[in-house]
């Protein structure tokens, strides 16, 4: 069938561009991944530079829908949205928008739930395992847009209390936005 | 007297055949074969089309069987075990059963039967065609690059929806839906047209073969149902892009919406699957019994009583749901109900074998083994209906088995007899009666051992849709005879395609009418020409052939110089008028591309409607430009001979 | 090792056949009333079908060798206005005897199905059962707060007392179904639903999810242990109970790990810090005989593989793997093995 040939290729071609990654969905992750931050903090001062040797993002945490929906359950379940809302703020800052305290890149997110932060945010070392908090750093960054729309979730089976991340307009961070600092 | 009139459509008649093979040529070459518009080339591509999708889903099927032959097995995980599950039933019900059974068929036969040239709206029927393979890549492409669809071919929301379902899989599923119903709602208006206007005279609706009463009754119901099933998943489409809430039950969206809506369509498509198989055979019993059919208006109202009824039925999937008393008792009567007009087929046809002189030909074996595998699956269908029995078997391996009874039995086992049949027609060239036969033995004996055994799996409450099992619930052994069943079935369909492609090259001749049989579509040279009928013939009884006169009339004052049909009314068949048909066109084709960017682009944007919309109007405009002369509207048609009526 | 004599090999083939049909995950081996009335309908039915089947397909037979030929050519068609008259009368008797028959399944059915749904006592016990992805929340719901039993993925109730199961879903849409006890029901987002249950025999049943609810839909078994009133009064007894205090040093070494680790984020462990309801409530872990959804038995291996690698056991279900140290592993296994 001479037809389909063509048609197949530019079918295939649309869609590979489109992005396969985007449904990749690790079940299980490999170990060093599902180990907790486990270092001691020596103190509580950071001078300036990052206070752990941030790994390299895996960028399949960002890239991956699954991944990302992963975080958006494991934010209620570990009940971020306790002090965060639903990313409107409360206890916590608010995170749908585009001020970042400390930063926006998704290792200075890793820094943040693992380390914790002054002023309330509480330091998840020992409980959340690394390939979630990766998860949980990419669904933050999806709630102002700075994910691919079709990464970033739907809406979810709940009352509506905002737009879906993937409605979210890119927007730009501002406040510390993430360059490591020298 | 019989074959009066195939003996006098073959003989060549010089200018006037040399003028219609001008007018009604289609074109060739790469671009030929997409502005092809002859309901001959696209049935055969419909069927074609669809056989693939049979072998993938399939090979499909094969997986499952592989997986789930031994406890704890792990070829497959979670994820491809549902991804390739849910791609198995969407191919075999959107790809395979309704396209080949009622499209791929349709279209190829249904002109043929009714006595004209051409379909009625060729280039939609084309454009369908086009729309179809799409849908089918879209499904397939996905599958093949993990997005997929793992929700079941139902896919239920809340699991389909939004939020538990991330990424673009559901989405995937849901327009290809949206595709193939498109396709099948086109070629429904393309065949309920031709069946009411395009008939022989003659042909009035009291002499309709049943296959035509079918192909008209199947029209109507895939227009009523396939829009619920598009409603549906655009819905869900919406929900899940958009941020719609219809299936969000905190805002007051409702989760059995989804389920009655789904189910509206989905009963209505198991007659839309099983009637062409019932038409199959009620075309084949009178062949191979020679004679007339018994019970000609009991048939014919039991199809209609079954399209009809089958609107009636769907909650009989949502028993499980806790519906109050009342609603089930009354879906259960309608469900049992439905068995009436089945039973009703079936008696007829046992009288017609009973009272003719049955000739066991290979097309004939595949009916026998439609009597026997339908029976089975229709009569656990009786337990099914009853609401407590349902309760215990619902979603089970014994509902797997129920249904593979039915539409294997209903529509897979007519379907190779149909082909066996037809095929000499499409390709000219006989089919091997031995391989026939292994073929049939070969799957009949492989279906059942891999389905009979399922309904024991159910009973011993093994759920549907498992990607595993543990050694602890003892279904180990009974598996891995179910897989074993799977691959003789196999075999069995390796040998029909070793059948069809010997017959291709070296197949005897088939000749016009090598089963002597008694519809018009053997009145014309296998395979037919473009023009189908040299002389358009008229009609003297419900089996044309058979009962055509020595002296039985033909039309003249049919232009042949352009694509011209003659057109009857719907009731008695009269000639009224004469419509010349559009011819060969790239458009549809363009249309369809346009189309098939705006739906997939909406999978990503909803934006891409707005923006799609705009090549989908450029094509549009280039289908739709007028042509250059409009044909003679006055009716200067008349017989030759006598005409009874 | 000593090869199998033949016939024992032959025997335990057939064992092992055997084994495909019984077992207490059976439909067709009720416990209790409701399964046992189904299971009368679905004999009466299957006679009455069968009887049909081999009325049609010795009709077909019959009228396949009646005038069977086997000549090569096509015969010429024939016509016979007498047969079509006989044929009438035979179909017509057909179909009315169908029509009765069918009438007869609808009466049936009807009456079963009052019978399975419309119980009435004046003194049941109310569970509600919870479908999550992919275990079953259990609840014994009581007017006093800390007189509700929580607990998971089995159902204690005392043999020969009519039971009424409330469901709900968390997510997504699972059923309820224990085929020895009743027939299924959905479980849906949205909606709750109630109907009977009643097991008159002491005894382990099992159950699983019927509907196909995502990646783990198969690892999603639940099972309901009937007892005699004074073991199911004993077990409610000590389900009520907070989590005692480990007494021996492994075991409070174990608390320590449970309390410091990725555990206390998503389980409940009764009067300790751990709280939260995301996964099932283990305060009595150790009273159940199986984990995971009933995948696994609830022994010191089971659970040390589950925890440490439980993407293993079921890809893709809610618990994160635990990579934990050798010693704090085995005490946080002795603890949770105390939690009797």
């Amino acid at each position: 069938m001479r037809g389909y040939i063509p048609l197949s290729i530019l079918l295939a071609s649309a869609l590979v561009l489109a992005g396969c990654k985007r449904e990749e969905r690790e079940l299980r992750p490999s170990p060093p991944a599902s180990e907790v931050v486990n270092e001691t903090q020596v103190s509580g001062l950071n001078p300036g530079a990052n206070p752990l040797p941030t790994p390299p993002t895996p960028a399949m945490y960002e890239e991956s829908a699954y991944a990302v929906s992963e975080g958006k359950r494991l934010f209620n379940q570990y009940n971020c949205s306790g002090c965060h809302a639903n990313g409107g703020g409360g206890i916590g800052p608010p995170l749908m928008d585009n001020y970042w305290v400390y930063g926006s890149q998704p290792q200075n997110i890793f820094t943040t739930i693992v380390e914790g932060r002054p002023n309330g945010m509480p330091s998840f070392r020992n409980r959340i395992p690394q390939y979630q908090v990766w998860e949980i750093a990419a669904y933050v960054r999806s709630m102002s847009g700075l994910l691919p729309k079709d990464v970033a979730p739907s809406r979810s089976d709940q009352l509506y209390v905002r737009p879906p991340e993937q409605s979210m307009p890119k927007q730009t961070p501002v406040g510390v936005t993430g360059e490591p600092q020298k | 007297m019989n074959m009066a009139l195939s003996e006098q459509i073959v003989i060549p008649q010089g200018n006037a055949e040399l003028r219609l093979a001008r007018t009604w040529a289609q074109p060739r070459g790469f671009w030929g074969w997409f502005m092809n518009v002859h309901h001959t080339a696209i049935g055969v591509r419909f069927m074609v089309t669809s056989f693939i999708f049979f072998l993938l889903g399939g090979v499909l099927a094969a997986m499952m069987r592989l997986q789930l032959s031994r406890p704890e097995n792990g070829v497959l995980g979670p994820d491809l075990y549902n991804q390739v599950f849910t791609v198995h039933g969407s191919t075999m019900i959107f790809l395979f059963a309704v396209p080949m059974m009622f499209q791929g068929f349709g279209v190829y036969l249904v002109p043929l039967i009714c006595g004209t040239r051409n379909i009625a709206f060729p280039r939609l029927n084309a454009f369908s065609y086009y729309l179809y393979v799409v849908g089918g890549l879209l499904l397939w492409v996905g599958l093949l690059l993990k997005t997929g669809a793992d929700a079941g071919w139902f896919s239920y929301v809340p699991l389909s929806g939004p939020e538990f379902t991330p990424g673009k899989r559901s989405d995937f599923w849901a327009q290809m839906i949206t595709f193939t119903e498109v396709s099948a709602l086109g070629v429904a208006i393309c065949i309920a047209t031709t069946i009411l206007r395009q008939r022989a005279p003659g042909m009035t609706l009291n002499r309709m073969p049943i296959i035509l009463w079918e192909k008209l009754v199947i029209s109507m119901a895939v227009i009523f149902a396939m829009p619920a099933v598009m409603v549906v998943s655009s819905m869900l489409l919406m929900d899940r892009t958009i941020n719609t809430q219809f299936f969000n039950p905190s805002v007051g969206g409702d989760v059995l919406l989804y389920q009655h809506l789904f189910w509206f369509f989905g009963h209505p498509e198991v007659y839309i699957i099983f009637l062409p198989g019932t038409a199959i055979v009620s075309t084949l019993v009178p062949v191979f019994t020679r004679r007339h059919i018994f019970g000609y208006i009991p048939i014919v109202t039991s199809v209609v009583a079954t399209a009809f009824l089958g609107f009636g039925v769907w909650v009989h999937h949502m028993f499980a749901t806790g519906l109050p008393q009342m609603s089930e008792s009354f879906f259960t009567a309608a469900s049992l109900m439905i068995v009436v007009p089945t039973a009703v087929q079936f008696y007829c046809w046992l009288a017609t074998i009973w009272h003719g002189r049955l000739q066991l030909k290979l097309p004939m074996l595949w009916v026998f083994g439609f009597f026997f595998v339908f029976l089975i699956g229709g009569l656990s269908g009786v337990m099914l209906a009853s609401v407590p029995v349902d309760w215990q078997v619902h979603d089970t391996f014994f509902v797997v088995a129920h249904f593979h009874y039915v539409l294997i039995g209903g529509a897979l086992f007519p379907m190779f007899g149909g082909l066996y049949f037809w095929i000499p027609k499409i390709t000219g060239r006989m089919m091997n009666d031995f391989l026939g036969k292994l073929h049939f033995w070969l799957f009949f004996i492989g279906f059942n051992v891999t389905f009979f055994t399922m309904h024991f799996l159910g009973l011993r409450g093994m759920p549907r849709r498992v990607y595993t099992y543990t050694p602890e619930m003892h279904w180990g052994g009974l598996n891995m005879l179910a897989s074993g069943g799977a691959l003789i079935m196999v075999a069995g369909v390796i040998v029909f395609l070793v059948n069809f492609f010997q017959s291709r090259a070296t197949g005897r001749l088939a000749g016009p009418n090598p089963w002597a049989a008694g519809s018009l579509e053997w009145a014309v040279p296998s395979p037919p020409p473009h023009y189908n009928f040299l002389e358009l013939p008229t009609v003297n009884g419900r089996e044309a052939v058979w009962d055509a006169l020595p002296n039985q009339p033909i039309v003249t004052g049919v232009r042949d110089d352009i694509p011209e049909v003659l057109v009857t009314n719907s009731l008695d068949s009269e000639p009224q008028h004469k419509d010349e048909l559009p011819g060969p066109s790239i458009w549809p084709f363009l249309t369809s591309i346009a189309v098939s960017i705006a739906f997939i682009w909406s999978i990503f944007s909803s934006w891409g409607i707005a923006y799609g919309a705009i090549p989908v109007v450029i094509t549009l405009i280039g289908w739709l430009w007028p042509r250059g002369h409009s044909p003679a509207p006055r009716l200067e048609t008349r017989m030759e001979g006598t005409w009874t009526r | 090792m000593n090869p199998i004599p033949p016939i024992s090999g032959l025997g335990s083939a057939v064992a092992l056949f055997l084994a495909q049909f019984t077992g207490e995950h059976n439909s067709l081996h009720p416990a209790g009333p409701q399964a046992s009335d189904i299971e009368w309908l679905y004999w009466v039915i299957f006679w009455i079908i069968f009887v049909a089947f081999i009325l049609m397909i010795t009709g077909f037979a019959r009228a396949a060798a009646r005038n069977r030929t086997q000549a090569a050519e096509m015969l010429p068609i024939m016509s016979d206005p007498e047969g079509d008259r006989r044929a009438t009368w035979a179909v017509s008797s057909a179909v009315a005897i169908t029509v009765l028959t069918l009438f007869a399944v609808l009466f049936m059915s009807v009456i079963t199905g009052k019978k399975v749904e419309g119980r009435t006592s004046t003194n049941p016990i109310t569970i509600q059962i919870t479908g999550h992805q992919w275990w079953w929340e259990v609840q014994y719901p009581s007017p006093q707060a800390d007189q509700t039993i929580t607990t998971a993925n089995e159902i204690h109730i005392p043999v020969g007392r009519p039971v009424v199961i409330l469901t709900s879903s968390a997510d997504v849409i699972h059923s309820f179904w224990a085929p020895s006890v009743n027939g299924k029901r959905d479980l849906l987002p949205g909606y709750s639903s109630a109907f009977w249950i009643q097991i008159d025999k002491p005894g382990t049943y099992p159950g699983r999810c019927a509907e196909f609810c995502g990646l783990q839909h198969a690892h999603m078994g639940f099972s309901i242990i009937a007892e005699d009133d004074n073991t199911f009064k004993q077990w409610e007894q000590q389900q009520l109970k907070p989590a005692a205090d480990p007494a021996d040093p492994e075991a409070a070494h174990g608390k320590q790990v449970f309390a410091t680790h990725a555990c206390i984020m998503c389980h409940t462990i009764r009067g300790t810090d751990a709280g939260s309801r995301m996964g099932p409530d283990l305060t009595h872990l150790g009273s159940r005989q199986m984990i995971a959804a009933e995948t696994l038995p609830n022994t010191r291996g089971a659970l040390a593989g589950w925890i440490i690698d439980p993407q293993r056991i079921k890809p893709g279900n809610h618990m994160a793997p635990n990579l934990l140290e050798p010693d704090d592993l085995q005490a946080l296994i002795t603890y949770l093995q105390t939690l009797q």
